[in-house]
């Protein structure tokens, strides 16, 4: 614990702070919230800020505080539905191609390739055009848009590991290989995975994020803060900055922690290596 | 020679699978594919006719691939499916804009992002901490939020940009894609911005800058010599990347600011589910994508003749 937070350093806690205040507001929205995130009243339309409402209302009369709150959830969500698919089948995918190597690991990278050469978005747009907009599909093909990343990263270190003595000697001795793998290769390459994971969740949050504001991700009227940016669009413009501002900033800071911590778990799993 | 060739077959290669893929996506929709492609819109037996004929859906599956890809690759994208106008007008109509962005907005990722990575890397001190600030920052910022927030400060407050609209003519053009243009570049730049500087760093302590210090070179010609020409050498393949990755970015701020561009003809297509129109606009930019990808690594081999040896993989 004493070592984590060296590694964090200060800004590093405060990111960490972050990360846990927004999970923790996500996980309690139905206890915390005071109003129901989709039912305002037109008598309430564009209040101040007050006690009764701590940031306000928005156009429809609707608390915004609640729905950062209750927005944080689909924030949160589609992001690690990204990471986690995006996790298992680009490890899944990387160490099956170093394992068997050959004609195995060509064909696997060619099929990367094949995925590399659309736009994240645009491969999650087309998705979404067969299938109809939703946050489940902007997530699982956003998922797939970012397994050859994963992947290819995944893929490289394993490679250096493949031919390493901790590797090759149980392999002479006629260990499955799916057992080394999962033995030995799986928890060598797991802080990288890890590392990756959290710098790909502020992309994939930001990116679902984008989705939501083109109307083709999360569907109104549930609260969702690319969604509020959007839907605040008008009355920050009239004048009435807070929904869009407030769902803008969440976003911006939800990244930029995630960013940060990644960053600094990166140097520690380089750091691990050299050891 | 046969590296560029090699590049260019492999290119090819992925083109024609990733147009494979886009032709067939519609395969996977529940349903039947006439179904799929006529959405519940009310539609005359002479459309119904036209759009089985423009998917030749009485062929067998790779006879209607092969009809649409030599059909694309004569230009012919075939018809809307929402109002039957033709997909190449419509994208040839739109493609200024988005062109115009995408350039004005590399620019600005060259001049802005690697301009501070270098103030930040040779200064030190404040102006080194904001920056590395800005940066870490600019990154986590969305390109629809900067869109907003640009929008509601400098068009609507000050009054000193247009707040919609596409604008005609190249002045008022460019005028009209100033503030979408920053939008777009901001988070790219940033991250184009703490790699300038962290080469920067890395160039300045290496040997041959400590050698020609010891000499008793000018600091600033070591600076301009030694240092910031070869930290360029990784700073250009990270801009390169960001400036193939405007395309998708492109969607999001097109639409932002109602340009009439592909992005928003695209957001618009999939919102109205008119597939004709998401299968042109992709595979247009799925090539592009690759076109600039190609030919920022050629650049890359022709200012590092190292990388020719390296990536032969």
């Amino acid at each position: 614990m004493k070592q984590f937070a060296e590694r964090m350093g200060t800004l590093g806690l405060i990111a960490c702070g972050v990360i846990a205040v927004v999970v923790l507001g996500a996980l309690f929205a139905p206890l915390i919230a005071p109003y129901d995130p989709t039912i305002g009243s037109v008598t309430q339309r564009y209040q101040g800020m007050s006690f009764e409402h701590l940031f306000g209302t928005d156009q429809a009369g609707r608390d915004i505080f609640s729905r950062l709150l209750w927005g944080a959830r689909s924030s949160l969500t589609g992001p690690l539905i990204v990471v986690a698919v995006t996790a298992v089948f680009g490890t899944l995918i990387a160490l099956t191609a170093v394992w068997w190597g050959g004609i195995v690991d060509s064909f696997l990278s060619r099929v990367l390739d094949l995925l590399f050469a659309f736009p994240n978005l645009l491969l999650a747009m087309l998705a979404i055009a067969v299938f109809g907009p939703s946050l489940t599909t902007a997530a699982l093909a956003l998922s797939v848009a970012y397994i050859p990343y994963s992947a290819r990263v995944v893929r490289s270190m394993a490679m250096r590991e493949r031919n390493l003595p901790y590797i090759r000697s149980p392999e002479l001795q006629g260990i499955p290989g799916i057992v080394i793998t999962a033995r030995h290769l799986l928890p060598n390459v797991a802080p990288l995975i890890v590392t990756g994971a959290t710098i790909n969740f502020g992309f994939a949050m930001i990116e679902l994020a984008a989705l939501s504001f083109l109307g083709l991700g999360v569907q109104p009227p549930a609260a969702d803060w690319g969604l509020m940016v959007s839907s605040g669009q008008q009355s920050l413009l009239n004048g009435y900055p807070a929904e869009s501002v407030l769902a803008g900033l969440s976003i911006v800071i939800t990244v930029a922690a995630f960013g940060y911590v990644g960053e600094r778990l990166g140097g520690r799993a380089a750091a691990g290596r050299k050891a | 020679m046969t590296f560029i060739l090699r590049r260019l077959a492999a290119l090819i290669g992925v083109l024609i699978a990733s147009s494979f893929l886009v032709f067939s996506a519609m395969y996977a929709a529940p349903g039947s594919p006439e179904n799929f492609l006529v959405q519940g819109r009310t539609v005359s037996p002479e459309v119904l006719e036209a759009i089985r004929a423009q998917y030749s859906l009485d062929d067998p599956f790779l006879v209607r691939f092969w009809n649409w890809l030599t059909n694309v690759l004569h230009g012919d994208f075939g018809r809307s499916l929402a109002n039957q106008q033709d997909v190449g007008d419509l994208l040839a109509a739109r493609l200024p804009t988005t062109l115009m962005l995408v350039t004005l907005a590399a620019l600005i990722i060259i001049v802005l992002g690697v301009g501070l990575g270098i103030l930040a890397g040779t200064r030190g001190g404040i102006v080194d901490k904001i920056i590395l600030l800005g940066s870490n920052l600019g990154f986590a910022v969305p390109t629809f939020f900067a869109a907003l927030i640009l929008m509601s400060i400098f068009s609507v407050g000050l009054g000193w940009f247009p707040v919609f609209g596409s604008g005609d003519g190249f002045i008022d053009r460019v005028w009209h894609l100033t503030l979408p243009a920053f939008a777009l570049a901001l988070p790219s730049s940033a991250v184009v911005a703490r790699i300038t500087r962290t080469s920067i760093r890395e160039e300045r302590d290496s040997e041959h800058s400590v050698m020609a210090r010891a000499r008793g070179v000018a600091e600033r010609l070591v600076m301009r010599r030694h240092v910031i020409r070869n930290s360029m050498l990784p700073v250009s393949t990270i801009v390169g990347v960001h400036i193939a990755g405007l395309i998708a970015g492109s969607f999001v701020v097109e639409y932002a600011f109602t340009l009439d561009g592909i992005g928003t003809l695209l957001v618009h297509a999939v919102q109205r589910k008119d597939f004709a129109v998401v299968q042109a606009i992709a595979i247009v930019l799925v090539a592009a994508f690759g076109i600039i990808n190609l030919l920022v690594d050629l650049f890359y081999a022709s200012i590092d003749p190292r990388v020719k040896v390296e990536t032969n993989r």
